[in-house]
């Protein structure tokens, strides 16, 4: 679906369902220089299963309008105007990667609206390394294969997509590579890099969270999930085995049935 | 020590690797090192939820053979892989590859244009079997680049070609012909059979689709039938109103769009649920896994095959009973400079030639050679012939022949990996038999 934040037209996948204002919300955030695309395994069962499940393309990424934000925090608000703008009071929150500072950030800035967070290949900071972000800001398309590389675990570098016949480091290339790179992965990885504030976000959330990690996740390793989680009262963390930080494509069933049980119990959908 | 900074490079696996590893984690298989033969109709579903989520396309994972089966979705993987492409879907043979693409483009009153130099079986289905079903095809000539731009109709919905055409070896120029698709909002189709990843990757060149006669150079040994379409994934198909089955809410799926939903792999998202669902022409797993075993050592062949039909070009080029030889490397070939960008890693192993004295020389020839086997069929390990005046095309009258770019006079070789001594010798006994034909022929 589209509607506009701030003027600007955002794109939303709705999991093939119509929006309908009776139903819980969840927003599921992208990673750097992805699209709504990437949660097409999670959303489509919550759409079927009492929610809204609201699969954003961030501001300039994918099928939105505009020019991509600079910031974490402009993000986060963002996420918080969202909401607003689709009619509701609250939301449950389901971020990746760059997703995860995001929802980090929005929950500790309106946690009475944000009623569970779901965190998957998170961290309370993902400082990049400084060659990747100069190629990602130059245009330069080795910045998107680079992060394929490291995105994907060894095993998830073999295929065995649980789509069968979809090879997802070619997917998420197409992806990464469908606007102009400097102008997402690059202002993405330039964001993700200059936000210091996760750690201290962190300790201000209340809600229900969740952090999926993966044992093979180069990108945001396993220690530093579980050290942002830690920050969080109460917080859960599933880790996946043999898996890289695209654990959402990588092992999709598994996140998928995680993720279930955690929204299901903290944010019940409506009843049929 | 060097302090030189070290460069970034992605470590992603090349080609001969993914030709051997691509689409399969034995750890996930019970620690099969070979790809295990799924030989089963149906996958038991966890609970009644399980079983809605995957026939709504919620999860991923198989329900049923003719949609989706393991060993075939590892074959998927592994060309989609070595093509660069998104996503693949395999089929019981090239022909349901082409059909699934063209019903999973198409609908009543829609228009194709096609190349006109194309298997005969293909000219068939383009020409007078799809007619059958609204679609509507006008055929140009693979060198004429400015007569598929006059052909685009309003309601055309994509172009079709062979990469080189088969049998005359006519090259499309692809990027030219890419770029006339998408000036018109169109996807570039390419059957790349001859070509397989090894020497052309489309995608590289502006194709959309590719699709593969897998039973030719990929399987490579003549043992199996297969077929498959691969999704490049840079198509956009929702920058206009063309193509409304890939855009907007399908009844089939409680109103899903494939577009929105699947973007880069929404072609073949498509044309399995849709497709495969309501026309069914599913790989076996037998067959997929006889395919896969050629594929591990694609590039072998590849290079042997490239070499030995380049043996052969100068070995036909240079003989008393050949009037002409047809092959991309041959450099008065009019399109030996654009094989050479399109096909840098060799010009592939199907050479077209006339013999001297017409026909009857040709029949004799086909008739003598002992080595080369005379079949319907192209890309085997072995040397192949055949006459296609009266087998492959046969089925053609006399002006769609000559449309299509053939004489009596031709002999297609498909060039296999035995020793190139062995094969030109079998072709002397050939030719000899050809200039007397009616003396061998009555022995």
């Amino acid at each position: 679906m589209k509607f506009k934040v701030n003027g600007h037209e955002v794109f939303a996948s709705t999991g093939g369902r119509p929006f309908d204002k009776k139903k819980p919300l969840i927003i599921f955030v992208h990673g750097s220089g992805l699209t709504h695309m990437t949660w097409v395994l999670q959303t489509r069962y919550f759409a079927f299963h009492g929610y809204n499940a609201l699969a954003i393309d961030l501001p300039g990424h994918g099928l939105s309008s505009g020019e991509s934000l600079k910031s974490i925090e402009e993000m986060a608000d963002w996420v918080n105007d969202v909401i607003d703008a689709v009619g509701h009071k609250e939301a449950s929150l389901v971020g990746h990667s760059q997703g995860c500072l995001v929802t980090v950030e929005c929950t500790s800035r309106y946690p009475d609206k944000i009623k569970t967070l779901s965190l998957m290949g998170g961290a309370g900071a993902i400082p990049m390394n400084p060659e990747l972000l100069s190629l990602a800001e130059n245009n330069d398309p080795k910045a998107v294969d680079l992060m394929m590389d490291w995105a994907h675990g060894p095993a998830g570098h073999f295929g065995g997509h649980p789509v069968p016949g979809l090879y997802h480091i070619n997917t998420g290339t197409m992806l990464a590579k469908s606007r102009t790179i400097q102008n997402t992965l690059g202002v993405d990885f330039r964001a993700c890099d200059n936000y210091k504030n996760g750690f201290e976000a962190a300790k201000k959330i209340k809600c229900p969270t969740l952090s999926i990690l993966a044992t093979d996740d180069k990108m945001c390793p396993v220690k530093e999930g579980k050290k942002l989680a830690s920050l969080i009262d109460g917080s859960q963390v599933d880790i996946i085995d043999n898996c890289g930080h695209m654990m959402l494509l990588e092992e999709a069933d598994r996140v998928l049935t995680v993720l279930k049980k955690f929204i299901t119990t903290n944010y019940p959908p409506l009843s049929s | 020590m060097s302090d030189k900074k070290k460069e970034l490079k992605p470590n992603t696996y090349k080609f001969d690797t993914l030709s051997l590893h691509a689409g399969y984690q034995p750890h996930k298989n019970a620690g099969s090192r070979q790809v295990p033969i799924y030989q089963t109709t149906s996958y038991l579903f966890d609970d009644v939820d399980h079983a809605a989520a995957l026939f709504n396309l919620e999860r991923g994972g198989h329900i049923y053979s003719r949609i989706s089966n393991p060993t075939v979705g590892v074959l998927e993987e592994r060309v989609a892989s070595l093509e660069g492409g998104t996503a693949a879907l395999a089929t019981s043979s090239g022909m349901s590859a082409i059909f699934l693409t063209v019903m999973t483009l198409c609908e009543a009153g829609d228009h194709l244009v096609v190349s006109s130099q194309l298997y005969g079986g293909t000219v068939n289905l383009f020409r007078l079997t799809l007619p059958k079903f609204g679609i509507k095809c006008t055929f140009v000539k693979p060198r004429d680049t400015e007569g598929f731009k006059k052909a685009i109709q309003k309601n055309t919905k994509g172009i079709f070609g062979e990469l080189v055409g088969n049998p005359g070896n006519e090259i499309m120029n692809m990027p030219e012909i890419a770029k006339i698709a998408h000036d018109a909002g169109i996807p570039l189709m390419v059957d790349a059979t001859y070509q397989t990843p090894y020497l052309c990757k489309p995608f590289e060149h502006g194709a959309d689709i590719v699709i593969h006669s897998l039973t030719k150079w990929m399987a490579g040994h003549g043992s199996s039938m297969a077929g498959i379409l691969v999704e490049g994934g840079k198509f956009d198909w929702m920058q206009n109103d063309k193509f409304p089955t890939m855009t907007k809410p399908y009844e089939g799926y409680h109103g899903l769009s494939f577009a929105e939903e699947f973007g880069p792999t929404a072609f073949t998202m498509k044309a399995r649920a849709e497709g495969m669902r309501d026309f069914g022409p599913c790989l076996s797993p037998q067959n997929a896994w006889n395919v896969l075993q050629g594929i591990e050592t694609l590039s072998v062949r590849m290079k042997k095959h490239c070499s030995n039909a380049e043996e052969m070009v100068k070995y036909l080029s240079n003989h008393e009973s050949v009037a002409w030889v047809s092959h991309p490397s041959v450099p008065d070939h009019p399109d030996h400079e654009l094989a050479k960008k399109l096909l840098p890693n060799g010009r592939g192993s199907m050479i077209a030639f006339g013999i001297k004295g017409g026909k009857d020389a040709g029949v004799a020839f086909i008739n003598n050679v002992k080595l080369a086997s005379h079949l319907a069929n192209v890309g085997d390990t072995r040397t192949l012939v055949i006459h296609p005046a009266s087998g492959t095309h046969s089925q053609m009258d006399e002006a769609t022949l000559k449309f299509a770019g053939l004489s009596h006079d031709m002999i297609r070789l498909s060039v296999g990996i035995e020793d190139i001594d062995d094969i030109k010798n079998d072709f002397e006994i050939g030719f000899r038999a050809a200039r007397k034909p009616r003396l061998v022929s009555n022995q």
